[in-house]
């Protein structure tokens, strides 16, 4: 058997028993990556045949060799008798966002198409540290900007393992469809607005986006500072749990990591339900979204099967022990996109300065007469359209005549949301949460090219989940289902601040109470035919 | 013509001296270094790297603070300021705006003339400098090795009345600046830069007019220069009828002319906003107390204590506080010497400044510490030796010859001591010159310093002058 059928917990396991060789597990999955992945992204794509338009296109860049020391570098540990660490010999495809000392760290800009970092990021060295293999850069939306990932300047972008006429969801698209394709069965991916927890749902994998500071940022190419949060896609929840446990922890390189002491996850699962309070909330029921013309908030429905998921899931999880809070008010959440887009593309606009090419990357082939100039023609041939609208949405919104209406006004929102949550946890309110739980996307996978070119729709189906990241608390996304087109459902569990261990559990009684469903026995397009079982 | 003043305020950015830049671990100080040799990826502002905050930075932040009377922000905030240029590598600077560290604050100018004036402190905060970037051969060249330097920039309120006022700031900043030991305030080497902004009006008048700003002044007398150039153009100007517009101004030392850069008639937006990549600077009340009591003794309290306690001249006081070691050096001398102040202040005013200029050292760094020269004080005050066999000693134990009273013992250079030696020796100088004593026995008593002279020739310099004074007249008048 394969070891692409393999979870990530069960690979270490047999790498750290000597049953399994790390080269043998890396050869395994190149060999998948080799049948389903396709073409590369790339800046200047060929058209692509029927062939190609059916496959995956989760990498950017394969970096087969630097996976390949790592393990001979397993097995050398291995064969010293050392341990070689909680993911020995586990491949784990990082999105093209985070810097990777010997890879190309491009951000799926052209801006930055030859950047090769001199140093990792903190989550990179500790991944690397824990024995994983770095197998490869994913596709994603350029610098992140995005729900699709079709907005990469390397394309083709990725594709919906699922159904690959459908968008992977975004931003980490490539990551979710590379562990939903078994091309890795671990992704490091972000979410600054749903960018982990989105694609999880889309491609029907797990996706954490854990407490803001509880992973570190260092070396992470910044979108929205404040919103920024690292974490695991797994194809389970154990092998999610097993991941945060290497990436969590404080970090002297980012001054915004937590000193929190960091939770015992794995052991945590084992723990049930029993006893824990989850909440349903109305206002996660359907989203509210501007008239386009108008600008006048209407109240519109969600697909319904979403819902319907979730109420499946609370269903399971109070025949597990589990007390359901019915109609847990959540009154600001339908603030959370107006706010998100204001916050995030001030600190975009900001963070973007830096690319101006005149230390690294793309740098204007023009001749011009004078520095502005070469600024200009750099970062307009430099940033696709996504990085344009944003500096331009937060240079207007941060500029001193309308930063008090707009960007203070948007902070305030904020802790608004965050009051909501912290209401709902209070262990003396009147809710006292464990968890909250809501569906994580207003509708299953959409076609490619059908929201693209929208950025306002392609925003909203961030609406269920960016309320965490404004408030800065865990959230976990996992499968619950499949929609009437077979595509996957995804529901995601809200906690409290540091609590992953919380939601962690409930996300993993959910799964063990529902491994017989008939749901699970579906396989994703790309798999079908092949010996992968699911 | 009319009756004009200068109005002036000061912005100075001060390099902090700590061991390392504000937000990476870089060695902070790059003088001397190659072009982008000091440098990292954090102040380099490679692509995802982030700041983390240097506590000495703030420590020394909060001081000065603290020793310009401004009050000690307890939670302070860093800021983005938003701008492109090469030598900005992140395209923003980070920065605090509107909760800095330092909140008001003052410094009392005390003029040579006696004359007194407050400056109040508009602003004082902590930032990151940026690099250099120069024209060389049509190229722009960029050195990132003074990016990330930590400073503090402190503004004055528009108080200064004259060139020489803002000169004086500046001293008594620079001074201040080393007591305290945040910086070396070196102007040459940028440590502390100032740009200065002029504007005139009518004596008696309140209004603020249109101010110019001058660059790139990097020493105290040529801000003094530049400030009575520039005056001097605007009141021209005034007087031909012209409107002040609001330039920048650049200083050509070598010309000790001002050149136009650029009109300044529109504020830049720098879009402000709270940097996200660090937290809030909170400081205890505890350790804004520890702050607050680290405060040494500030020059002008201690230039005022050595005028009341120790009866100096202000001259005197003033020279003896323009260091700090050089004070705390006379402080020491005087104790170990049990209390005579002004003999200390003598010799230190006379000897010890001339042998610090002439071994180019401060007064910390002598060899000869304050317990040596109370030594050599003490027995020269004694008797024990003559004031030139003293002063001489000053410069052999900083040569490193050994303890004064061991290099006095071992060459003999001690007085003669036992009085019928002397008396012996003065009795064959008045028996060799029989008709001198005559001479002064009939009334020629100026001979007194001739015999005295003769009494130091045949000791060799070994007499005690008042003592062989007395026993002469003791022996002539018998």
């Amino acid at each position: 058997m394969s070891s692409i059928q393999l979870s990530a917990y069960q690979i270490a396991q047999k790498v750290r028993a000597g049953e399994l060789s790390p080269l043998e597990v890396l050869d395994e999955h190149l060999k998948q990556i080799a049948a389903v992945d396709g073409l590369p992204g790339s800046l200047s794509p060929k058209p692509l045949d029927p062939g190609e338009e059916a496959k995956v296109h989760a990498f950017i860049e394969v970096s087969a060799d630097l996976a390949r020391k790592q393990a001979e570098q397993v097995q050398a540990r291995l064969e010293r008798g050392e341990d070689p660490g909680p993911l020995a010999g586990v491949p784990v495809s990082v999105k093209g966002i985070f810097c990777v000392k010997g890879t190309t760290t491009t951000a799926a800009s052209r801006i930055l198409h030859n950047f090769r970092p001199p140093y990792s990021a903190t989550t990179v060295e500790r991944l690397e540290k824990a024995g994983a293999l770095i197998i490869g850069k994913t596709n994603l939306d350029e610098f992140t900007y995005g729900s699709s990932s079709e907005s990469s300047a390397f394309q083709p972008h990725p594709n919906n393992p699922w159904n690959t006429e459908r968008v992977t969801g975004g931003s980490s698209g490539g990551s979710a469809a590379s562990v939903a394709a078994r091309e890795a069965p671990l992704s490091l991916g972000t979410d600054t607005g749903g960018s982990i927890r989105q694609p999880a749902a889309f491609c029907g994998v797990v996706g954490l986006k854990p407490t803001y500071g509880r992973t570190s940022r260092y070396g992470l190419i910044a979108f929205g500072s404040s919103l920024d949060c690292p974490g695991p896609l797994a194809r389970d929840v154990r092998d999610a749990a097993l991941m945060l446990q290497v990436l969590a922890g404080a970090d002297p390189k980012d001054s915004t990591s937590a000193l929190a002491p960091v939770q015992d996850y794995l052991a945590a699962l084992q723990e049930g339900v029993k006893g824990l309070r989850i909440g349903l909330s109305r206002d996660y029921d359907h989203i509210t979204y501007p008239d386009t013309l108008t600008g006048e908030m209407s109240v519109q429905a969600i697909q319904p099967e979403m819902n319907s998921a979730v109420r499946a899931a609370a269903e399971v999880l109070a025949g597990l022990g589990a007390e359901i809070v019915e109609d847990v008010p959540m009154p600001n959440a339908r603030h959370g996109i107006p706010a998100y887009f204001v916050i995030s593309r001030v600190e975009a606009a900001s963070n973007l300065h830096r690319f101006d090419g005149v230390k690294y990357g793309y740098r204007t082939n023009k001749t011009v007469p004078g520095l502005s100039e070469l600024y200009r023609a750099t970062r307009a041939e430099g940033f696709g359209l996504q990085p344009k609208l944003r500096i331009l949405m937060g240079m207007y919104v941060s500029a001193a005549q309308h930063s008090a209406q707009y960007y203070q006004k948007a902070l305030r929102v904020r802790s608004m949301i965050r009051s909501d949550f912290t209401q709902a946890f209070d262990p003396r309110g009147t809710y006292r949460l464990d968890a909250l739980l809501t569906p994580t996307t207003p509708t299953t996978a959409f076609l490619r090219g059908e929201v693209m070119g929208d950025s306002v729709l392609m925003q909203y189906s961030d609406q269920m989940t960016v309320a965490g990241n404004h408030a800065g608390i865990p959230a976990v996304s996992i499968p619950a289902g499949l929609d009437p087109l077979g595509l996957p459902i995804g529901v995601q569990f809200f906690g409290m601040d540091f609590r992953e261990d919380l939601i962690l559990r409930a996300a993993y009684a959910f799964e063990q109470a529902t491994q017989n469903a008939e749901w699970r026995g579906v396989l994703p397009q790309v798999l079908r035919g092949s010996e992968v079982k699911a | 013509m009319k009756n004009y003043e200068i109005v002036i305020g000061l912005e100075t950015h001060i390099q902090l001296n700590t061991a390392s830049k504000i937000f990476c671990s870089c060695k902070a100080d790059s003088w001397g270094a190659d072009p982008n040799t000091n440098i990292c990826p954090v102040c380099s502002g490679l692509p995802g790297v982030l700041p983390v905050l240097n506590a000495e930075a703030v420590q020394k932040g909060a001081l000065l603070a603290a020793a310009m009377h401004a009050e000690i922000n307890p939670t302070s905030y860093f800021d983005r300021k938003n701008y492109f240029y090469p030598d900005l590598p992140k395209g923003y600077q980070i920065t605090q705006f509107d909760e800095p560290i330092g909140k008001g604050g003052y410094m009392d100018l005390h003029m040579p003339d006696g004359s007194q004036r407050r400056v109040r402190i508009h602003k004082l905060h902590l930032e990151e400098d940026a690099g250099k970037t120069k024209i060389e051969h049509g190229e722009r060249l960029v050195d990132f090795n003074r990016c990330g330097v930590p400073l503090v920039e402190m503004v004055t309120e528009p108080d200064l009345r004259s060139a020489d006022e803002a000169a004086q700031y500046l001293t008594q900043l620079r001074q201040l600046l080393r007591w305290i030991g945040v910086s070396e305030a070196d102007m040459e080497r940028g440590h502390l830069r100032c740009d200065a902004n002029v504007s005139i009006r009518e004596v008696g008048s309140t209004l603020l007019n249109t101010k110019t700003e001058i660059k790139n002044v990097n020493s105290i007398d040529a801000v003094r220069l530049a400030i009575i150039e520039e005056a001097k153009r605007q009141i021209e100007a005034v007087e031909a009828g012209e409107r002040i517009q609001s330039y920048t101004l650049d200083w050509d030392a070598d010309s000790g002319t001002l050149r136009k850069m650029r009109s300044k008639e529109t504020e830049a937006d720098y879009r402000y906003f709270r940097e996200p990549d660090l937290l809030p600077v909170v400081l205890s009340p505890e350790e804004v107390a520890r702050v607050q009591s680290s405060l040494p003794e500030l020059p002008l309290a201690r230039r005022a204590r050595f005028i009341q306690d120790y009866q100096l001249s202000a001259y005197d006081a003033d020279i003896l506080t323009s260091e700090r070691g050089l004070s705390d050096y006379y402080e020491e001398s005087v104790r170990l010497c049990a209390g005579s102040a002004k003999v200390v202040s003598n010799w230190m005013m006379n000897d010890l400044i001339r042998l610090m200029n002439d071994t180019g050292k401060s007064a910390a760094e002598l060899r000869l510490r304050p317990a040596d020269l109370a030594e050599i004080i003490q027995l020269v005050e004694g008797g024990k030796i003559n004031p030139s066999t003293g002063k001489s000693l000053l410069a052999r134990v900083e040569a490193g010859a050994g303890k004064a009273s061991q290099i006095v013992a071992d060459e003999g250079l001690g007085l003669i001591a036992d009085e019928d030696a002397l008396s012996q020796q003065i009795a064959s100088v008045l028996a060799e010159s029989a008709a001198e004593v005559e001479s002064f026995r009939a009334g020629k008593e100026s001979l007194l310093g001739w015999f005295v002279g003769q009494v130091m020739r045949r000791t060799g310099g070994k007499a005690d002058p008042k003592r062989t004074r007395e026993l002469l007249l003791e022996l002539l008048k018998q």
